[in-house]
């Protein structure tokens, strides 16, 4: 609807502005919080001035929450998720929607049920069986002989454990799914009539075309991987797996510490960074995938 | 070049069936066209032939070799679909040349056959373009493309001139008869127009509702329909179809409060019996008033080349072409003769052709002695 008054103009900028400072608001105090000395900081009122100390408040932060490792920690766990669920939801679309196979409705619904299910929901079976993997074997061959095997084998404090829960759900293999099915039959049959078996056809047909879809997925789930605290905290007991949303809690200024705000809202820039670096090269792809198909 | 030869197909989707029992033979670089309504099941039969459906009963059989087992690439056919279906993200030459990218021909000879075939459709200079990039003339020629670099021994098309604009479709259609003489593979062409149908096709099988109505050369289909649905389908106006009832007695065929005389012997050998009877709308005669069947016209829609006037006989709506001489006017009152040689009688409960002659004409004396006394 497209309406020319004075008024609805002003209100369409009113409301235009309202969201946008209420979306910049926090992101303004980080930045300029960040850059202030630690007196500036704790004064009242407020500067939202940025000043000169940013480089400096970082490299505190850095150091204090070792930084370091984590940040490597979080990539690699972000693009293990991001990798990992690309592939994953590429591939489990394309046998849904391409195979004629008797059980595919159910096991679509299966998967797609599962989207109802978010990890915090049924975060304490996957913890039960992230952390003790050989447990159904055991319990097979205790029923079976009798015996009591032990064996210890559990993904705590791996990448392994810290990704697969992650990669097991369902969002982009619907989002794989409703793309492969606005692609015209004939394709896949044009295809097949020009000698080319399923594989081919994937790999020569659907991952070219299927491009912007896999763009837009690799950013939301890098965030979403990368954004990941709750599940990290269960898996990870050894300092050398943690992840930086662990570590921003150890930037927090303890109870009768120092308020040092200024190096914890450094930190969290520091934090903030990847994920921004990745939205801001992807987001053209990113609309573009989640909004149209590419004709 | 390939012989096929279709033998008591059915299709059935669940419970539904869609093909009725199918038995077709082509002969080895014939232009067969297979034409009716939609979802007569034109289509599911070329895509059976093509291995993209599988066949529930009977068999099909190329070049003497069943292939109801074989997958698409082993039966030596190619496909010219109706949207085209070309790879949105390969250029014109990636997909021209795609079968032989996946049939590992190595890239130097392939470029060399890409532009060989470019050559026949003419697309040379278009080979860099994505299908995004071309027009729909183009899209359709890549497509065709595509099917003749394979060097199948079957060309299959899916109405594949449906979605061109008028003029488009009459030069392509030229073009696909044109590329037929010039590889004379076998081929067979689907479409639920008519003009198509007639213009292109060595043998033409009409089918209506899952089985074949009439298998035969274009013009003996459209002179000899052998049933109402074949004589309504084919014919541009529409054949003109109205009730009429033969009385033996009077000699004579009536329908809307009109009787024809028809000879003692022919009304005796047809019997007492309430028939269909056709005449196509190019031939009814103007005529006068004593010889021919007043009506009154209800409109007339101007051709060019002459004018169809629309009336109505029996209250039945009667198309009638008169050459561009005759004027008259809509509320004007006309008569036509409906020559006797040109009405086509068919039986009212099975829809079958009655043939009217008595001599068959040299040459079609067999199938025609078999219609009088299947009557």
């Amino acid at each position: 609807m497209i309406q020319r008054t004075p008024f609805a103009n002003a209100l369409t900028y009113g409301v235009m502005v309202f969201g946008f400072l209420l979306l910049i608001g926090p992101f303004v105090v980080i930045m300029s919080g960040a850059s202030q000395t630690f007196q500036q900081v704790n004064a009242i009122p407020f500067s939202f001035l940025p000043q000169d100390r940013l480089l400096e408040n970082m490299s505190a932060a850095w150091t204090r929450a070792s930084l370091g490792t984590a940040m490597l920690n979080s990539f690699v766990m972000a693009s293990l998720v991001t990798v990992g669920k690309v592939a994953l939801s590429a591939l489990t679309a394309f046998a849904i929607v391409f195979f004629r196979t008797p059980l595919k409705g159910f096991f679509f619904w299966m998967v797609f049920i599962t989207l109802m299910l978010p990890l915090e929901v049924r975060v304490v079976p996957t913890y039960a069986v992230a952390a003790d993997l050989f447990q159904p074997v055991r319990l097979l061959i205790s029923a079976v002989t009798g015996f009591e095997v032990s064996v210890d084998w559990n993904l705590l404090n791996s990448y392994a454990g810290l990704t697969l829960p992650l990669i097991a759900t369902a969002t982009g293999t619907f989002l794989y799914r409703q793309f492969y099915l606005t692609l015209p039959d004939e394709l896949a049959e044009a295809a097949r009539m020009d000698g080319s078996g399923p594989i081919r056809f994937f790999i020569d047909m659907l991952l070219p075309l299927s491009r912007t879809n896999m763009l837009a997925l690799t950013t939301i789930m890098f965030v979403y991987g990368w954004n990941q605290y709750l599940w990290p905290l269960l898996m990870v007991t050894d300092p050398e797996y943690k992840t930086t949303m662990m570590s921003l809690v150890a930037l927090l200024p303890s109870d009768n510490g120092t308020p040092d705000w200024n190096v914890t809202l450094a930190g969290s820039l520091i934090i903030m960074l990847p994920p921004l670096i990745v939205v801001a090269v992807l987001q053209r792809w990113f609309v573009r995938g989640l909004v149209a198909t590419e004709k | 070049m390939a012989d096929i030869a279709i033998r008591a197909v059915r299709k059935s989707y669940g419970k539904t069936p869609t093909l009725h029992g199918i038995d077709l033979a082509f002969a080895s670089g014939e232009f067969v066209v297979i034409l009716g309504p939609s979802g007569c099941g034109k289509s599911t039969l070329l895509r059976m032939i093509a291995g993209l459906e599988e066949i529930t009963a009977g068999e099909i059989a190329i070049n003497g070799r069943v292939v109801n087992r074989l997958e698409p690439r082993e039966r030596g056919c190619a496909m010219v679909f109706q949207n085209y279906a070309l790879y949105p993200h390969m250029t014109v030459a990636g997909n021209i040349g795609y079968a032989l990218k996946v049939a590992g021909v190595p890239k130097a000879e392939r470029l060399r056959r890409i532009e060989e075939t470019a050559k026949i459709v003419g697309l040379v200079d278009y080979l860099d373009r994505k299908p995004a990039a071309l027009s729909g003339g183009q899209r359709q020629r890549v497509a065709m493309a595509r099917a003749i670099i394979r060097e199948p021994n079957v060309f299959l098309f899916d109405e594949p001139l449906s979605n061109l604009d008028a003029k488009l479709r009459v030069t392509m259609r030229a073009e696909i008869r044109k590329l037929h003489q010039r590889l004379s593979a076998t081929s067979i062409f689907v479409t639920h127009d008519q003009v198509e149908a007639m213009t292109l096709a060595d043998k033409l099988v009409v089918m209506n509702k899952g089985v074949v109505e009439q298998v035969g050369q274009p013009l003996d289909i459209y002179h000899r329909p052998a049933s109402i649905f074949v004589a309504s389908f084919i014919g541009s106006p529409a054949m003109n179809l109205f009730d009429a009832h033969i009385s033996v007695h009077d000699a004579c065929l009536a329908f809307g409060g009109t009787k024809m005389p028809i000879e003692k012997a022919l009304a005796a050998r047809l019997g007492e019996r309430h028939v269909t009877v056709g005449i196509r709308p190019e031939q009814c005669v103007v005529a006068s008033e004593a010889r021919g069947i007043a009506m009154k016209v209800d409109f007339v829609e101007e051709l060019g080349s002459g004018r169809v006037i629309h009336s109505e006989l029996g209250g039945q709506p009667f198309a009638a072409c008169i050459d561009e001489e005759t004027h008259v006017r809509p509320g004007d009152r006309i008569a036509l003769e409906l020559p006797l040689a040109h009405l086509h009688v068919f039986d009212r409960e099975t829809g079958r052709r009655i043939e009217l002659e008595f001599e068959p004409r040299s040459g079609r004396g067999a199938t025609k002695r078999q219609m009088l006394e299947a009557v």
